[in-house]
């Protein structure tokens, strides 16, 4: 695979985990393509991500997307990876993962456990995360909206409107290029996952409503 | 996003390295970090090799399967062999052993303070 093979920069291939880790956790920023997965998971990971592929397994055919019974043709989805050490026993895997319905058995297979996701969002194609927020919604998984800004555009409380999400949701701009900026989003959703539970009268304002 | 190992892999070959044997009911999170117990022998298994070379450190099993060019489903089956006869060993993450509870409160205050050192 192209983005696993080289050396380049006399950087290792792949720099082991301390000998004592034993609990692993996963975060997966979800999306459509071209908006800046795999951006945001090198922007953070302490190695150079990887990637890789699952193929749908019978134990997920029935269980979530009966539409991928019609294709008889294998489902296969190839998805991007890092990683950031968190200390001598727990280390994060963030994961890149395509949100189009077809791909949406990676959840089943792979995903299911994560402490939360991102679901990141370019402005110009909002309705290429309706899907994903729907399955996140429906398997109850924390997540938070992220903006990738590529330039001007509609603001958040725009965004909120044409998504259809929860006030609850927090709901983010990023530039996923940006280590620090997407650090904040993950922190953001850290902090959602850790905070009230959602429904709650004591959840906190989302920054949109402020403005 | 690349189209990966699997459009260039015969079927044949998925089918040789797993033996015919579908994945089985105890599955291997994505994370689960797997450890080598023992050095390569002579005649095993390529792939069975390779994972013993490469998880001399714990290696998340999608770390195995980005790294042999196979398929996390694959790979996990290829796991279970090792692990069957106590070659690795598996530590699966508290999320999946747990499941009902949720990440618990210290993880999840770790987890905020590793990344805003980040």
């Amino acid at each position: 695979m192209p983005s696993n093979a080289s050396e380049r920069d006399g950087e290792p291939r792949r720099a082991p985990l301390a000998a004592t880790a034993d609990n692993a956790l996963k975060i997966v920023i979800v999306g459509g393509f071209g908006v800046g997965k795999t951006t945001m998971v090198g922007s953070v990971s302490e190695m150079r991500p990887l990637s890789t592929e699952e193929i749908m397994t019978q134990a997920s055919v029935g269980v979530d997307d009966l539409s991928a019974v019609r294709d008889k043709r294998t489902t296969t989805a190839a998805f991007d990876f890092g990683r950031i050490t968190i200390d001598e026993r727990r280390v994060l895997y963030l994961f890149g993962a395509p949100g189009q319905r077809r791909f949406w058995f990676l959840w089943n297979q792979l995903f299911t456990g994560s402490i939360g996701a991102v679901v990141l969002v370019d402005t110009d194609r909002v309705q290429d995360s309706w899907y994903a927020i729907d399955r996140l919604e429906h398997h109850r998984t924390p997540f938070v909206v992220a903006v990738n800004r590529f330039g001007p555009g509609p603001g958040l409380a725009e965004v909120r409107r044409a998504l259809d999400v929860s006030d609850r949701v927090p709901l983010v701009d990023c530039d996923a290029r940006s280590r620090e900026s997407s650090r904040d989003v993950l922190v953001a959703l850290v902090q959602h996952v850790s905070g009230p539970v959602p429904g709650s009268a004591t959840s906190a304002p989302t920054p949109e409503d402020t403005q | 996003m690349n189209h990966g190992p699997l459009q260039r892999e015969s079927p044949d070959r998925l089918y040789t390295v797993t033996g015919g044997r579908a994945d089985d009911a105890r599955a291997l999170d994505a994370v689960t970090l797997i450890v080598s117990e023992c050095e390569p022998a002579p005649g095993m298994q390529s792939e069975h090799a390779a994972i013993l070379l490469m998880c001399t450190r714990p290696t998340a099993v999608v770390e195995v399967s980005a790294e042999l060019e196979l398929p996390v489903s694959v790979v996990r089956i290829l796991l279970l062999d090792l692990l069957d006869t106590g070659r690795v060993t598996a530590r699966h993450p508290a999320s999946a052993v747990r499941p009902a509870e949720g990440h618990d409160p210290e993880t999840l205050k770790q987890v905020l303070l590793a990344l805003q050192r980040l």
